[in-house]
């Protein structure tokens, strides 16, 4: 404690964090919660009980988990791929995984609409199968999967970047087979950081609402997510039951946020 | 490279894997790319250019390009603060500061816009304070900036945090008993030492902020060549059947994104140092 | 590092403060420094086209006229959700919304004078307009007129009267057209519209995002539309639509009127009175009928067919009585919705 001292600026840096962080963000969301809890428990029950709001807690639930195993489990060979070959347009590709972070929602929305809609490139294809693309729950669950897709692999890409070959090779020595290598000795390492990756994936999915509002086609008990409800009934000027919805949202992100940091814990102690 | 036998796959499985890979990375990612541009031109240049000379799209780039000006410089001190506070010092409370500079990552860019409409609309908290004087903050300026600058508050901490805890305050202290001052030792010896962590995170700030969509369409108010920033204005035209003209304005923040991958490449092939961060 | 770190912390915060107020007031204190003359004018959905060619025209004029530049802006969303973001600090110096009822709600807030509707001819409605059928081509579930609404299997898309004006006039003009043949048997006319309601899928926010759904998202056999937006359906989306005039139709009346406070307050009274009396010139009145709403001036011809219209006045005793009792909460619309799926 006494090294606190020997570097300058620590009031100055901390009360500026402390100050710019209450100000900007939790006075503001202290704001959203004193509005929501002004109302009583009994109208919170009914507000988040009602079918419109269970309706919509499912699809975006149920859409971001299933898009957050589905970014899983094609994170995966592409990880791979991209950490263990050398290949031409090796970096294209690695440059191309952190597109979702970089473009808007908004375009995405648009784009993957168009794509995805029954008369879309793909849409078209899918409609065939007899799959609704764009406007039904397969479309917010694309549209999920594409924000979600580079949280998997970046996170598991240093893990496997870091981990040790000669493990590998010592379970070779042993004979086991490549495919017994990857599956009992290679493929447990990655899980913890596979685990990471997907709720990564999923928390930033539960939020998400640009992409989603143009592909949904936002029906109510069908299509509807948690954030567009949040909307209409700001739209309808009924305050109070957006702030509870968005109050009840964000606890769970809370509670993600701490799993993930706990997460992320248990990943830097396992690689150390 | 070069892999023994024993720990790499058949020349076979090789290829087929990394025709998987390529197959995913271009039906995920690389279609919705090429389809912003092909549908942007589906009607001629005449028509793409047309619809970027208009004044709405004109003001509304003006209009991003004022916001993100804002927030990013700010958020950019803040981060740098942040980072500094968190990585050179041990304190109380320390584990939780770090959550929570990360807290709008996880919240919903919508109650992002939903907390600054309960504090600043007539019926809000600051409402009546705000009319007094005659200030305009929801479905105005100063509203969208301030729905930017929350969505956008964690990115350059984020980037810097790990990268100073990383490095230590060895060089730091050394400078301190060699008699420098505070900001002496910060331009001298940290800055050059963070400065492509630092650039990173300042280009993905500027790109979520000039791409933000959520937080910035519930305080907006959506009007026409003046609070219509460029995703909204994208969704507008979207919304009047004008499918060009929406992929039109959309090129353009496709190509900030290409912009911001592209330097984020450079930076990586520059430094040799792989940036890993979540969004 | 001699101050105590309290000193030093209050001055980080202040500092923290002081740059954060700068982000919020710097934009808010130069804004409206403008030189040019602006007028915001808050609209409802489907008013689009016509107004980006009423503004044209009109700024011509006043240019030409007092030799003064003018630009007029647009924000367009559901009727009742545009009222409410001008009651809640959107400064609209006009609003040209769908119904005279969501304009009584901005006056409730003190925005402008009860009285507003005496202030320009007809009532202040300009322009009129009704409701139609639009359904698939070739009307495959057979749609004719009211009745067939509530029929099973049919899909029925309509905006959510809480936030869009052009479907509380849908809904009226069923309850209306119920009226009429159960004789004012309200039990008959209640279980209708419920069966009506049950039909709707999708409850948009707006007109515009209704006719999205419809028409290109495909969702739904039949769409409650606005008359002129159901021409601009057949424009933008052809052979994919058509159009059906049922036996009786409501008279809309999309009215109009000045937001005295902030007209005040920006110094824009007498622009923004001169842009809503030159809706009534021929000039306007001819883009009105060029967008496919009904003329209110005789000399101007109109090519839409002339069918039996109910009003809000005679049938419903006014759009006070109308809103409270359908609309409010509580009202029919939020006893009936939901009850029958």
């Amino acid at each position: 404690m006494s090294k606190r001292r020997v570097i300058p600026g620590f009031g100055l840096s901390l009360g500026f964090t402390l100050c710019y962080l209450s100000l900007l963000i939790l006075i503001p969301l202290a704001a959203l919660f004193l509005k929501a809890a002004g109302l009583g428990w009994q109208e919170w029950w009914r507000l988040l009980g009602s079918a419109r709001v269970l309706a919509a807690a499912r699809l975006t639930f149920g859409a971001s988990a299933c898009a957050a195993a589905l970014s899983a489990i094609l994170g995966l060979p592409v990880t791979w791929v991209l950490v263990r070959y050398r290949f031409p347009g090796r970096r294209l590709m690695d440059a191309m995984i952190d597109l979702p972070f970089a473009l808007p929602t908004a375009v995405a929305g648009i784009t993957l609409t168009t794509i995805y809609a029954p008369n879309g490139w793909v849409g078209a294809w899918l409609l065939k199968l007899g799959i609704k693309g764009a406007y039904s729950p397969v479309g917010v669950f694309i549209a999920l999967t594409f924000i979600g897709f580079p949280f998997v692999v970046r996170t598991l890409q240093p893990v496997l970047e870091d981990f040790a070959k000669d493990t590998e090779e010592a379970a070779a020595t042993l004979g086991a087979g490549r495919w017994l290598t990857v599956r009992r000795v290679v493929f447990p390492m990655m899980v913890p950081a596979l685990i990471t990756g997907f709720t990564l994936a999923f928390a930033r999915a539960l939020g998400e609402y640009g992409s989603v509002i143009f592909i949904s086609g936002n029906l109510p008990m069908k299509t509807e997510i948690l954030p567009l409800l949040i909307v209409s009934q700001l739209e309808q000027f009924n305050v109070p039951a957006a702030a509870v919805i968005a109050s009840a949202m964000l606890v769970v992100s809370f509670m993600l946020l701490l799993s993930i940091n706990l997460l992320q814990r248990w990943l830097d102690w396992q690689k150390s | 490279m070069s892999h023994p036998g024993v720990t790499t796959e058949s020349r076979l499985v090789r290829m087929l894997l990394i025709g998987t890979a390529g197959l995913i990375v271009g039906l995920l990612l690389l279609m919705p790319l090429l389809a912003v541009f092909i549908e942007a031109l589906r009607k001629g240049w005449e028509v793409f250019l047309a619809s970027l000379h208009d004044e709405a799209a004109l003001s509304a780039v003006k209009l991003t390009l004022t916001a993100a000006a804002v927030s990013v410089p700010l958020n950019t001190l803040f981060g740098v603060g942040a980072a500094w506070a968190v990585t050179k010092f041990r304190f109380k409370g320390r584990a939780l500061l770090i959550s929570l500079i990360d807290l709008p990552f996880a919240v919903s860019p919508v109650i992002a816009g939903l907390v600054f409409v309960l504090l600043f609309s007539p019926h809000g908290w600051f409402g009546r304070w705000l009319e007094e004087y005659d200030l305009k903050v929801i479905f105005a300026l100063p509203g969208i900036i301030i729905a930017t600058m929350f969505v956008t508050f964690p990115f350059v901490a984020r980037e810097l945090i790990p990268l100073m805890a990383a490095q230590g305050s060895d060089q730091e202290e050394a400078a301190v008993t060699l008699g420098a001052r505070g900001w002496q030792i910060f331009l001298r010896v940290t800055l050059p030492n963070i400065k492509w962590g630092l650039l990173y995170g300042v280009l993905l700030c500027n790109a979520r902020a000039m791409g933000e969509f959520g937080a910035v369409s519930v305080v907006s108010g959506h009007i026409r060549g003046e609070t219509n920033t460029l995703p909204l204005h994208v969704e507008v035209l979207y919304n009047e059947y004008q499918f060009s003209a929406a992929f039109a304005c959309a090129t353009l923040l496709a190509l900030l994104a290409l912009v911001t991958l592209g330097i984020k490449s450079a930076i990586e092939h520059f430094t040799g140092h792989r940036h890993h961060g979540r969004h | 590092m001699n101050r105590p770190p309290f000193t030093i912390g209050l001055r980080a915060a202040l500092s923290a403060s002081a740059v954060l107020a700068v982000a919020l007031l710097a934009p808010a204190s130069c804004r409206r420094h403008d030189q040019r003359l602006t007028l915001l004018n808050v609209s409802y959905d489907p008013t689009r086209e016509f107004y980006a060619d009423v503004n044209k025209a009109f700024s011509a004029e006043w240019q030409e006229r007092h030799g003064q530049p003018l630009a007029i802006k647009q924000s367009h969303g559901g009727s009742g959700k545009q009222a409410r973001a001008v009651c809640d600090g959107l400064e609209a110096d006009v609003v040209t919304l769908a119904l005279a009822g969501d304009i009584d709600a901005i006056a409730r807030a003190g925005l402008l004078s009860a009285d507003w509707a005496a202030k320009l001819p007809q009532n202040s409605a300009p322009y009129t307009s009704t409701i139609v059928f639009v359904v698939r081509t070739g009307n495959p579930k057979g749609i004719k007129d009211w009745g067939d609404l509530a029929g099973r299997g049919v899909q029925v898309i309509t905006p959510n009267p809480k936030t869009s004006g052009g479907a509380r006039w849908n809904y009226l003009a069923a309850w209306a057209w119920a009226e009429k043949q159960f004789g004012g048997d309200q039990a008959k006319i209640r279980e209708y519209i419920a069966r009506v309601l049950g039909n709707v899928p999708v409850l948009d926010a707006g007109a515009r995002a209704a006719t999205t759904t419809f028409a290109q998202r495909e969702i739904g056999d039949v769409f409650l539309s606005w008359e002129n937006e159901a021409y601009l359906i057949a424009k933008e989306f052809p052979g994919k639509t058509e159009m059906v005039y049922p036996s009786l139709s409501i008279l809309a009346e999309p009215s109009v009127a000045v937001v005295e406070t902030n007209a005040k307050k920006h110094g824009t009274a007498a622009v923004a009175q001169a842009y809503l009396e030159f809706l009534y010139t021929d000039a306007a009145q001819q883009l009105a009928a060029k967008h496919f709403y009904r003329p209110r001036r005789a000399t101007v011809a109109s090519t839409l067919p002339a069918i039996d219209l109910v009003t809000v006045d005679r049938d419903f005793g006014g759009w006070a009585t109308a809103q409270r009792v359908h609309f409010d909460d509580g009202g029919t619309f939020d006893q009936l919705y939901g009850t029958k799926q």
